[in-house]
C-alpha cells in the first residue's frame, strides 16, 4: 500500500471501455504506449475516441486526440451517434485536439531534412494546457503517406514516443494492417514503439461479420490470451464480451421451480432446478414452442417475472398459439409479468443480440427466460461466434439465478442432433428431447428426459398430446425401440417381454 | 510584383533550424529583391501559431502571398526545390 514498493511493476490505468479491463486485466499499462492495429474498418479509430471519452465520463480524466486523418469536424459529428458531445468537453477544457490532418488542396514540397518537432511540441503544449492523463494518436498511415522518408519517421516517432512515456501519459496509437494475419502494421513500427500491441480483427467468417479483440503483449504485465469478441454500439461504443475471462463460480441452488406442466416436474424428481439451464430439443413443429409457453405460464401464475426472446415467430403468431393453448400471455404483460421479445435474427450480429438480451435482463429482472429457438441463431454466425454466444448468456442468466429454457430444432425429422446441441449440451444442466414417432402409420410424439444434473429423473420415453389446455403427457411407449435415434421400429410383444427381464434389475 | 509574405516555422536552437534560416535569407536576398516579409516563428514558443497553421514538420516554409499558399519542408537546402514551391523563376541558373 506505499508507494515505495515494488517500483518496476507496471501498473494499469483502468480504460472504462466496457469489458476491455477484465480482458486486459485492469486496463492498459499506465504511463505507456499501446499499439491498435487493425485492417481498414475494423474500429481502431472508434476504440482511440472511446478511450479519450470513457476517461472523461467516468473518472474526469482529461485526454488530447491527435488526428492524421479524419478532420476535428468530422469525428466531433460521427461520434455524436455514440452520445459523445466531444466539443462540450472542448469548451470545459476536458477534450483537446491536436489536428494533423492533411489538407488535400495543399501540396507539400520536401526540400532537404526535417523533423517531426513542431507536432511534438503542439502535443505538449495540448498536454500541459489542459492537464491531459490520456493521449490518442490516429493514426499512423495518415502520416506516413504524407511523408516520403521512412526512416526520418520512424526516428521521430520513437522520439515522439520516449518523449510521450517522459510525461506519464497512457497512449493509445493506432495503425492499419494490410491483412487479418501476418504483420502487425504496415510501417513496422510496432517493434520500437510500442511495448504494448492490441489488435482489433473484423474477419468474415461464413457470410457474417465478427468482430474480435486481442491483446498481443502488454510488456511486463498480465493480460487475459486470445480473441475477445467485442462489438460497437450506438451509445455504448466499443464493448468488449470477455468470455474466456467469465470464471466458473455459479453456485448451485437446490431450489426446484415449476416447469410448468405438472407431469413434466413428476419426470424431472420435482421440477427444475431455478438456476439451471434447460434445453428442448426437437423437430420442427414438435411441441417446442409449446413447452416454453407452458414454461412461462408456469412462472407467471407463480408470480415470477418472465422474459421471452422469439426468434422465430411473431408477437402476433406467439399470443395466438398461447391462447390454443390455454395461456393469455397478454393478462401476463398487464400484469407486469412477461416481456416478449420478437426479433429477426438477421437483424443484427449475434455480439448485438447477446448484448441486448443481457442489458433486458439487467433491466428487467426476470427470474425465468426463455428463447425460442436459440438455434435460429446459429443462422447469423459461425460455429466459433455461435459457441461464445452460449457461453456468455449462459454464464450470464446462471450468475443471476435466472432458470432459462432454450428450444433447439433439430434439422431431421425424426431425430439426430443439431450443432446447436453439440455447443450447448455440456453446458445446460437437463436436456429434454422431443421426438416424432411412427406407429403403424400414424405418427404420435414422444419425450425423454435426457439429462437432468443433481437429479433423479425418469428415464421413459412417454408419449404425448397436445390439445387447448396444452401437453398432456402420457404412457410411455412399451414396444417401440429406436425413437431416440430416429429409427422407431415396433417389437412384438414376446420380443418387448424379454427384454424387459434382460434388463429388469438394471436400468 | 507583389510582396511574399513568408512564414517559417522551426523548433528552438539546433543546427538544422540554423541551417533552414540561413538558407532562406540568402534566397530571399538573391531572388527577392527586397519585395519580401519573412517572419521566423518557433513552435516551442508559439505552438498556438503552428496549431493554427497545422504544422507538423520543422522546418516548414510557409508562402502565404502572393496566394496561392504554399508549403515547403526541410532546412531548404535544395534550393531548386524551395524555388519551385514559392513559384520563383530562379534567377541565376
Amino acid at each position: 500500500m506505499t508507494d515505495h514498493s515494488e517500483p518496476e511493476k507496471v501498473k494499469k490505468l483502468a480504460t472504462y471501455i466496457e469489458g476491455f479491463d477484465q480482458v486486459g486485466d485492469g486496463g492498459l499499462p499506465q504511463g505507456r504506449c499501446t499499439l491498435v492495429t487493425g485492417t481498414a474498418g475494423s474500429a481502431k479509430t472508434v476504440f482511440a475516441i472511446h478511450f479519450l471519452a470513457a476517461g472523461i465520463m467516468q473518472n474526469n480524466e482529461t485526454g488530447v486526440f491527435v488526428t492524421f486523418e479524419e478532420t476535428p469536424a468530422d469525428i466531433r459529428q460521427n461520434m455524436a451517434s455514440m452520445g459523445w458531445d466531444i466539443a462540450a468537453w472542448e469548451r470545459e477544457g476536458k477534450w483537446m485536439f491536436v489536428d494533423a490532418a492533411p489538407d488535400p488542396s495543399e501540396e507539400i514540397i520536401e526540400a532537404g531534412s526535417y523533423d517531426l518537432g513542431a507536432l511534438l511540441a503542439r502535443i505538449e503544449s495540448a498536454v500541459s494546457r489542459i492537464k491531459a492523463k490520456r493521449l490518442a494518436l490516429d493514426s499512423l498511415g495518415g502520416i506516413f503517406y504524407r511523408f516520403t522518408n521512412e526512416m526520418v519517421l520512424r526516428r521521430e516517432l520513437l522520439r515522439i514516443a520516449r518523449a510521450l512515456k517522459d510525461m506519464a501519459l497512457t497512449t493509445v496509437l493506432t495503425a492499419e494492417r494490410d491483412s487479418e494475419i501476418g504483420e502487425i502494421s504496415r510501417y513496422g513500427v510496432e517493434e520500437f514503439v510500442a511495448d504494448n500491441v492490441i489488435i482489433l480483427r473484423n474477419s468474415r467468417e461464413e457470410e457474417n461479420r465478427r468482430r474480435t479483440l486481442e491483446i498481443l503483449k502488454f510488456r511486463g504485465a498480465m493480460h487475459h490470451k486470445g480473441e475477445f469478441p467485442f462489438t460497437v454500439i450506438p451509445k455504448r461504443g466499443v464493448v468488449v464480451i470477455p468470455l474466456s475471462a467469465i470464471e466458473l463460480k455459479q453456485k448451485s441452488s437446490d431450489i426446484r421451480v415449476a416447469s410448468g406442466n405438472a407431469e413434466m416436474d413428476k419426470m424431472c424428481g420435482g421440477g427444475f432446478f431455478r438456476d439451471s439451464l434447460v434445453l428442448i430439443s426437437g423437430a420442427t413443429g414438435c411441441g417446442k414452442t409449446l413447452l416454453s409457453t407452458e414454461f412461462i405460464a408456469g412462472g407467471a401464475r407463480n408470480g415470477e417475472k418472465c422474459l421471452l426472446f422469439a426468434f422465430e415467430e411473431s408477437r402476433e403468431q406467439l399470443f395466438r398459439n398461447a391462447t390454443g393453448w390455454g395461456v393469455d400471455f397478454r393478462a401476463f404483460e398487464d400484469a407486469g409479468l412477461l416481456k416478449v421479445v420478437c426479433e429477426y435474427p438477421e437483424s443484427a450480429g449475434l455480439e448485438d443480440h447477446l448484448l441486448r438480451m443481457q442489458s433486458l435482463m439487467t433491466e428487467y429482472k426476470p427470474q425465468r427466460m426463455a428463447v425460442d429457438s436459440v438455434s435460429a441463431l446459429e443462422r447469423v454466425s459461425g460455429a466459433k461466434g455461435f459457441r461464445e454466444f452460449i457461453i456468455g448468456l449462459t454464464s450470464f442468466t446462471k450468475a443471476r439465478e435466472i432458470t432459462g429454457l432454450f428450444t433447439s430444432t433439430t434439422p431431421n425429422l425424426m431425430g439426430g442432433e443439431s450443432v446447436t446441441e453439440a455447443h450447448f449440451s455440456t453446458i445446460t444442466d437437463s436436456i429434454i428431447l422431443l421426438r416424432y414417432v411412427e406407429m403403424f402409420g400414424e405418427m404420435r410424439r414422444g419425450l425423454a428426459v435426457l439429462k437432468m444434473r443433481g437429479s433423479m429423473h425418469e428415464k421413459d420415453i412417454r408419449e404425448f398430446s397436445i390439445d387447448y389446455q396444452g401437453m398432456h403427457i402420457g404412457n410411455p411407449f412399451r414396444n417401440v425401440a429406436g425413437i431416440l435415434t430416429g429409427h422407431p421400429t415396433q417389437l412384438v410383444n414376446s420380443e418387448a417381454e424379454r427384454m424387459g427381464s434382460l434388463f429388469k434389475e438394471g436400468l | 510584383m507583389s510582396d511574399y509574405l513568408l512564414k517559417l516555422y522551426i523548433t528552438g536552437k539546433s543546427p538544422r533550424t540554423d541551417r533552414a534560416i540561413a538558407n532562406m535569407r540568402q534566397i530571399c536576398e538573391r531572388e527577392l529583391d527586397n519585395q519580401y516579409n519573412l517572419i521566423i516563428i518557433d513552435v516551442l514558443e508559439q505552438p498556438e501559431l503552428a496549431e493554427q497553421a497545422k504544422i507538423i514538420a520543422t522546418p516548414t516554409l510557409i508562402k502565404e502571398l502572393p496566394p496561392p499558399l504554399r508549403r515547403v519542408i526541410g532546412d531548404l537546402s535544395d534550393k531548386e526545390k524551395v524555388l519551385l514551391g514559392l513559384d520563383i523563376v530562379a534567377s541565376t541558373p
